[in-house]
């Protein structure tokens, strides 16, 4: 053999080992989770999934709500002065293990002197926060079922939770081409290292911007003029979504109509009110504290740290693995009037239970005696 | 003598390279003196060059060269000058057509896709150039003009893609950006958008056309090469002698299938097939957004989507009490 030969030869291989090196190695694991035959599956890699974080135990068994209110033990309890202070204690503990850093421990949200005072920042956003839990639990429940959040859902023993988002700087040089993305077209894990923007955070999960970009007529219409450049918005929160929840497009819908409702799985109406969920606790919890929020808590734009998918989901099709931790923390269930009084959840009655039985049992829907559109 | 030239045998002559004819008074030189390289000898001929580039040829190169630099200078300015992320993150840029607020307007910032335009304008013009000087070269040499007619149904795709579709849609919006993943990406959004291009008639028969064209290649290649032992690429001058590689080829043919190519017809099937494909496409692009604004449910009322079980999700936003 040449030397030109071996060197050619030399050249290619490790040429295609380079290559390969975008490859994940080792088995994957398939299953199907819709009718047969039209590619409905979740593919996983195993040595690559997301873990659930670790649910640290209880500081102490949960009391029981009996005793004086912590509203008659303590001075200024402006949201939990109606739960027993047995529970409010425990409820403290919890959120010191959950949020504050160990150093800190209570003081984190309190000043040591004066625990009723509001002097700390901190303070006066765990309260929101609490309130922000007990809308999530309740108004919710479309999206986080009977299984609820707690602090530690998004929070996962740190002050800040780990995934969240700000407002984007727009192009250093407005009107020049240096540095401008268009808040695209860079390798961003927000859209699944595709080229897709990934700015949408602003437009889907602060202002209501339309998600659905397919037409619902065959025919072009003055009421649906969708730009291509709207479709690549949208496909790039979807691809938020499905890298935050580490599942496929198939998870929630057939891609032979992405559109289609009777088409799509359940699962696509919990991201539906997911998605909901995440805009109002933006806009009424988060934003809302703009004032309190110190500037190393801001973005550069001066709007405070916003929750999007990954914020609880971290991975997960159900945060923490699906674990509920609301049977140890029964005070961040809802707001004490609240739980008596029924509160409707988004989407009707029985909203909470709109997961078809069949979705559990795909096999089921490989029925092809009667086929429906 | 050798007698069995194929890729493996064939003999590769060795002498002053073949200039060619005198060229006819006002045309520019060929370029080049032309020479030999054994490996290009293994590939096609071992002679490579002279070259002629002339009029078209030049203005050619010259507009695809301004097309190739605005689309790169815009990709490196894009990530602020920088030479190592325009290496990393070159897969990721691009160079965007305008947004939808400037419609079709023909004059757009330069730095809101003004620039595309341009690259836009300077690529086709290119591509066109080029297509006229493979007319002008083929009559040169007394051919046929059908590979200027390929090349026109490729750049007819290019343009609906780019042009006449944004046109008719009176928004640049709707073109392709340049960049490797970004054109991409907005693949795959065009199809969500208008609802599964799947369901184009038009995209079925240029994807028929395509893998068609693959599977002609293959057969021909295979059949060609498997006759080669007889000479079989010297194929139109054995097609009227018994016993050739050439009636081998075409009774191997008849006799699997029943049916056979000539060794002309052979070409203008592949011909067809290659053309027809970006031909049915364009079709299929042009149609979409101006006649058709969703193809899933078009297909369904033409009654040829095929349909699966309902899974009975309702959609929330049709739930009272749901929020919107």
């Amino acid at each position: 053999m040449s030397t030109y030969a071996k060197t050619v030869t030399f050249g290619v291989t490790l040429g295609s080992l380079v290559l390969l090196t975008g490859c994940e190695l080792g088995p994957k694991t398939v299953s199907q989770v819709g009718y047969r035959g039209a590619g409905l599956n979740q593919i996983n890699d195993p040595d690559h999934m997301a873990k659930a974080a670790a649910i640290p135990a209880a500081p102490y068994a949960v009391p029981e709500d009996t005793g004086p209110l912590a509203s008659e033990s303590y001075q200024n309890v402006q949201v939990l002065g109606g739960v027993s202070a047995e529970r409010f204690n425990h409820l403290m503990a919890a959120i010191t293990q959950w949020v504050a850093p160990p150093a800190q421990g209570c003081n984190y949200c309190h000043n040591p002197e004066n625990l009723a005072s509001d002097e700390k920042y901190t303070k006066i956003v765990a309260r929101k926060m609490i309130q922000m839990t007990w809308n999530i639990n309740t108004k919710y429940a479309s999206h986080v079922k009977q299984t609820g959040v707690t602090c530690y859902t998004c929070h996962a023993g740190n002050a800040v939770p780990q995934y969240k988002w700000t407002d984007a700087v727009a192009s250093p040089n407005p009107g020049r081409i240096r540095g401008a993305k268009f808040g695209q077209n860079a390798p961003d894990p927000n859209v699944g290292y595709a080229s897709l923007p990934s700015q949408g955070f602003t437009d889907y999960f602060q202002n209501a911007n339309q998600i659905r970009v397919a037409s619902s007529s065959a025919y072009p219409s003055k009421n649906h003029v969708v730009s291509i450049k709207a479709a690549e918005s949208s496909y790039g929160l979807m691809m938020h979504l499905s890298s935050s929840l580490g599942v496929n497009c198939t998870y929630c819908h057939n891609s032979q109509s992405f559109r289609s409702w009777s088409l799509s799985r359940a699962q696509r109406a919990t991201a539906y009110y997911g998605i909901r969920m995440v805009r109002d606790t933006n806009d009424q919890y988060i934003s809302s504290l703009q004032s309190v929020f110190p500037a190393y808590r801001k973005g550069p734009l001066g709007d405070p740290y916003k929750v999007n998918c990954m914020t609880c989901h971290q991975g997960l099709s159900k945060p923490l693995g699906g674990k509920s931790m609301i049977a140890d923390n029964p005070v961040l269930k809802g707001p004490p009037i609240a739980q008596a009084a029924v509160v409707p959840a988004e989407g009707g009655p029985n909203a909470d239970e709109t997961v078809p039985d069949a979705f559990n049992t795909p096999a089921a829907m490989t029925d092809t005696t009667k086929a429906t559109q | 003598m050798a007698r069995y030239q194929n890729i493996f045998t064939q003999v590769q002559l060795r002498a002053a390279p073949e200039m060619g004819p005198a060229l006819p008074p006002g045309s520019f030189d060929r370029i080049g003196k032309g020479f030999f390289n054994y490996w290009m000898g293994k590939f096609g001929n071992a002679q490579i060059g002279p070259i002629y580039l002339g009029t078209l040829g030049m203005a050619s190169l010259v507009c695809g060269f301004l097309a190739f630099e605005i689309i790169g200078l815009n990709m490196w300015a894009s990530v602020n000058w920088d030479p190592v992320q325009f290496a990393r993150q070159l897969f990721w840029l691009a160079l965007e057509p305008p947004a939808p607020k400037y419609g079709f307007q023909l004059f757009v910032p330069l730095a809101e896709g003004g620039w595309w335009q341009m690259a836009g304008f300077f690529m086709t013009t290119s591509v066109l150039l080029w297509a006229a000087r493979t007319y002008r070269r083929a009559r040169e040499l007394g051919m046929g003009t059908h590979i200027f007619w390929a090349f026109m149904s490729a750049i007819w795709l290019m343009v609906v893609l780019g042009f006449l579709r944004p046109m008719l849609m009176g928004s640049w919006a709707e073109a392709v950006p340049f960049g490797i993943f970004p054109h991409l990406d907005w693949t795959a959004a065009f199809s969500i958008r208008y609802g599964n291009l799947f369901y184009n008639p038009f995209h079925c028969l240029s994807i028929a056309f395509l893998y068609g064209s693959t599977l002609l290649f293959a057969m021909h290649g295979a059949t060609i090469l498997a006759v080669g032992r007889y000479g079989g690429e010297r194929e139109i001058e054995q097609i009227t002698d018994r016993g050739t590689a050439s009636e081998r080829a075409a009774l191997f043919w008849r006799w699997t299938m029943g049916f056979n190519a000539t060794m002309e017809s052979i070409h203008r099937w592949a011909w067809w097939f290659a053309v027809l494909t970006p031909l049915t496409g364009g079709i299929g692009i042009l149609l979409t957004g101006t006649v058709v604004d969703n193809w899933y449910l078009w297909a369904i009322q033409h009654g040829y989507a095929p349909s699966y079980p309902g899974t009975g999700t309702i959609d929330p936003a049709t739930l009272p009490g749901a929020p919107q």
